[in-house]
């Protein structure tokens, strides 16, 4: 469909597909452990510029003598099929970045806001952020060790977390719960679409 | 330019790989995937050290644009100048660009998804 025309190019007959999964959440809540648990590569970060100004991302050159500053992003790769990739795209932990997370969540699947109840404040702004979003959004509780244990009900209550976005625990160390998490975020895409397509559900998250 | 060395190091100037320019011919999603062939990897030699670079990942296995940052050390938005050249010139074709619209589409790439997952 988007093949360049060229037949140089044109040996993979195949069209491959890629999804996205963005796992977002506050600086040091585990993002990048989350995405090395189950990604088939060490997690690899790609860096974008902006400037002093956080405007222009990228686009550094166009305001010379500005300070430029690195947004970096962790991110893992899972190759289902020979047509088929799905990435997972940490988000920049500082709430100063938030114009790059409108570019990650361009296209996703959905995302997974992962929480560490130690920090649970921490989880506000980003929350904050998707609830202002057209994106499926689960809350995943980081179980650290010696970390607080709550009830999920208490934790939704205390982020007033609305009541048809899920919630789950997990262990971003470990693959088959981060698998779980992830199941749960294209499960909570997929009834999003559902209900949309029969016009009964809020489209627009909050 | 007179300024004092810079710690970012290899961030410095990072669009005199691109010649200055900034915008992509094309904008490339960071997730859209890239393929090179191997008639393209030859071409690629005469396209400059950071092409040939990109179409030798490229031919190796599909690789996303995010990726490509990642293993030529190139920021992103450079990376993408070179990507969107290289999709004009040729040298990649490119997938996965335009994102599922309609509903039968989009549920069919859920459920493809989440059926890769369940078999991890």
């Amino acid at each position: 469909m988007d093949f360049a025309s060229s037949e140089r190019a044109g040996a993979q007959p195949k069209e491959i597909t890629s999804a996205k999964i963005v796992v977002a959440g506050g600086f040091g809540v585990g993002k990048t452990t989350l995405v090395g648990a189950v990604s088939e590569i060490e997690p690899l970060t790609t860096e974008a510029l902006m400037t002093s100004a956080g405007q222009g991302v990228d686009d550094a050159s166009k305001v010379p003598g500005k300070e430029t500053t690195t947004v970096a992003m962790d991110f893992g790769r899972i190759t289902m099929a020979d047509d088929l990739i799905l990435y997972l795209f940490g988000t920049p932990g500082q709430t100063r970045f938030w114009f790059m997370w409108d570019e990650l969540i361009r296209g996703a699947v959905g995302a997974a806001v992962l929480v560490d109840t130690r920090r649970i404040a921490d989880a506000f702004a980003p929350l904050d952020y998707f609830e202002n979003r057209h994106l499926p959004y689960i809350v995943a509780l980081n179980c650290f060790d010696n970390a607080p244990r709550y009830e999920p009900d208490e934790v939704r209550e205390a982020l007033a977390i609305p009541p048809h976005v899920p919630l789950v625990m997990c262990d971003a160390r470990h693959r088959e719960s981060v698998k779980a998490v992830l199941v749960q975020v294209v499960e909570h895409a997929m009834a999003t679409l559902v209900a949309e397509q029969s016009g009964g559900y809020p489209a627009v998250v909050g | 330019m007179g300024q004092p060395q810079d710690p970012r190091g290899n961030l410095v100037r990072p669009y005199a790989v691109t010649r200055g320019r900034t915008e992509p011919r094309r904008d490339i999603p960071i997730e859209a995937v890239l393929v090179a062939s191997q008639a393209a990897v030859q071409e690629a030699r005469f396209a400059g050290h950071d092409k040939y670079r990109i179409a030798v990942l490229c031919e190796a296995k599909p690789q996303s644009l995010a990726e490509l940052s990642a293993l030529t050390r190139l920021p992103l938005g450079v990376a993408r100048v070179l990507v969107a050249d290289m999709v004009a010139d040729g040298l990649l074709s490119l997938h996965s660009a335009a994102p599922k619209k309609g509903f039968t589409e989009r549920m069919d790439l859920l459920e493809r998804v989440l059926s890769g997952l369940r078999k991890l």
